[in-house]
């Protein structure tokens, strides 16, 4: 039973997504208006760009690299705890 | 198999990435949007791994809420975790190349809108299990599902509706038109997609050492 | 086995005999929904008492997503707080079932409140609401339902959560931005002068695409995410 109103559902969202898709435009529709001397230079967006790219990338890396040295440190305090206790017993 | 490439994988990378903007550079300006256009290589990149990305969280969480496996939920939230980095990334990309090409620095048009719920949801995902208490990685695996279904809609809302993005077609057709950018869009998709693997293998081996001193701790309490 | 409308019905049936002895959720949502309004007419009139333009549809849809944020977190309290969901739980019908009975409750309350909330908006923002009613009511209908669904399920999924009252919120509006952006959109076509019904037409549909695809997700996840 559920099944079938699953199915139900799901075909009746195909069918009106498919009714509805309007044409889009084709190609790119450049702004117009700024002459050459108006424009904002492209080249600082496009290195910012780049250079954003690289300090996520590092970033990330660094919190993996530090969540994983704290996990490894907590496991080696661990095994001499567990080594303590035992050589105690 | 993993252990024994991963470090191959990353000098393969490095290398790929340290070529990546000479290869970029070497392709000839593009005739209406000129340099800023060049963002376009990793923008689009970017993109790609987010779908790769998500298909992985979208099908870890659904593996994990219905069948329980502990590792599907490891890829899951590292999965989870990448598509915040590479939906923001790809977001701020597009807020720069829009600043000229658009002349605005934010569109609300519906990819952008679409994308920005995209990392929002998985944004949500990671709070759920920072602050959800116990028994957050199911939520937060609804969660997954949820963002990994609207997917599907983000790539196709520039055919449905009339957006200030262009169409799909024309990075389908890019091949045809313009094959010296296309050349470095496949490039740099695979230089994104290796890097994939790399973070998602070691941010997995976060959460597989995370479980072992979890299973420590229990060892210990006997 | 009791089949799937049967025993959503008396999960409805319960909630509402439940409801109508204190009326505390309907009140509460009803005036915590006017108040939201009061805020926005304040934050959006402007000087000589004229409203911004165009503004109305935006805030009947906030104000909604609002008092139905609230009403859900309040409804699924009662349940926690009363312990009646592990006994909900175990009833022998499917959890789906339980879930669609939430739901249609979830949907009526929302619905009472726009009824209440919608002359107000007309009155306080000089909006043309009634124009076009009978698109008005589905572009309502299937907003709320699309919400509804997904607030539900998340309301249920975070009731044990301590952090509930602010992570449901963080995780409801990323996931429903479809749905009030095709509901703010309809509603402010019909809102032009003449309403523009193409476009209102246009939005109610995508809004069933939206409700069918939240709906099959909601059921699909509803059953492994409440076996607490």
């Amino acid at each position: 039973m559920v099944r079938r109103a699953l199915s139900a559902c799901l075909s009746v969202a195909l069918f009106s997504v498919s009714l509805l898709a309007q044409p889009g435009q084709d190609g790119f529709v450049q702004v117009t208006g700024a002459p050459p001397g108006e424009q904002i230079p492209a080249a600082p967006l496009v290195i910012s760009s780049y250079a954003f790219f690289l300090v996520l990338l590092f970033i990330y890396l660094w919190t993996i690299w530090r969540r994983i040295g704290k996990v490894e440190a907590d496991m080696r305090s661990l095994e001499r705890r567990q080594s303590e206790g035992g050589q105690r017993r | 198999m993993m252990k024994k490439i991963f470090v191959p994988l990353v000098v393969v990378a490095a290398a790929v990435f340290a070529y990546a903007p000479v290869a970029i550079n070497n392709v000839p300006l593009e005739s209406t949007m000129l340099l800023v256009q060049k963002i376009f290589y990793f923008h689009m990149a970017t993109w790609i791994a987010l779908t790769a990305v998500i298909a992985v969280c979208g099908v870890a969480s659904a593996i994990y809420l219905f069948k329980g496996s502990p590792i599907a939920d490891w890829y899951a939230v590292a999965s989870a975790e990448l598509c915040v980095i590479f939906g923001v990334f790809g977001l701020f990309s597009g807020s720069l190349w829009g600043r000229k090409a658009w002349g605005v620095w934010w569109q609300w048009d519906a990819r952008v809108t679409m994308a920005t719920m995209l990392v929002l949801v998985f944004l949500g995902y990671l709070m759920v299990r920072k602050y959800g208490g116990p028994g957050s990685e199911k939520l937060a695996a609804a969660m997954g599902i949820f963002g990994a279904a609207t997917a599907p809609f983000v790539y196709k809302s520039t055919d449905w509706w009339r957006t200030i993005h262009p169409p799909t077609s024309v990075v389908r057709t890019l091949g045809e038109k313009f094959p010296a950018a296309w050349d470095v869009v496949i490039y740099c998709s695979v230089a994104f997609l290796i890097l994939v693997v790399l973070l998602l293998t070691a941010r997995v081996r976060l959460e597989a050492l995370r479980a072992e001193l979890d299973r420590m701790y229990l060892a210990l309490e006997d | 086995m009791p089949g799937l409308l049967k025993v959503a019905l008396l999960v409805l049936r319960k909630d509402i005999a439940i409801e109508a002895r204190s009326r505390e959720i309907v009140y509460t949502t009803l005036l915590f929904a006017v108040s939201c309004l009061l805020i926005f007419s304040f934050a959006f009139v402007m000087e000589e008492g004229v409203p911004v333009e165009g503004a109305a549809a935006g805030i009947l849809w906030i104000a909604v997503a609002f008092s139905g944020t609230l009403a859900l977190g309040r409804t699924f309290e009662r349940e926690r707080y009363g312990e009646t969901l592990r006994a909900l739980l175990l009833t022998p019908g499917s959890r789906a079932a339980i879930y669609a009975g939430k739901l249609c409750g979830m949907v009526l309350l929302m619905l009472g409140t726009e009824a209440v909330l919608t002359p107000m908006v007309a009155v306080l923002f000089h909006a043309p609401f009634f124009a076009r009613p009978l698109q008005l009511i589905a572009l309502l209908v299937l907003g709320t339902i699309g919400f509804a669904s997904v607030g539900t399920l998340f309301a249920a999924m975070l009731v044990r959560t301590k952090t509930r009252d602010v992570l449901l919120p963080i995780l409801l509006f990323p996931v429903t931005i479809p749905v009030m952006i095709a509901g703010v959109r309809g509603t402010a076509a019909l809102l032009q002068s003449p309403p523009d019904e193409a476009v209102a037409t246009l939005w109610i549909g995508l809004l069933t695409s939206f409700d069918a695809v939240f709906l099959v997700l909601a059921l699909w996840t509803f059953e492994p995410l409440m076996t607490e």
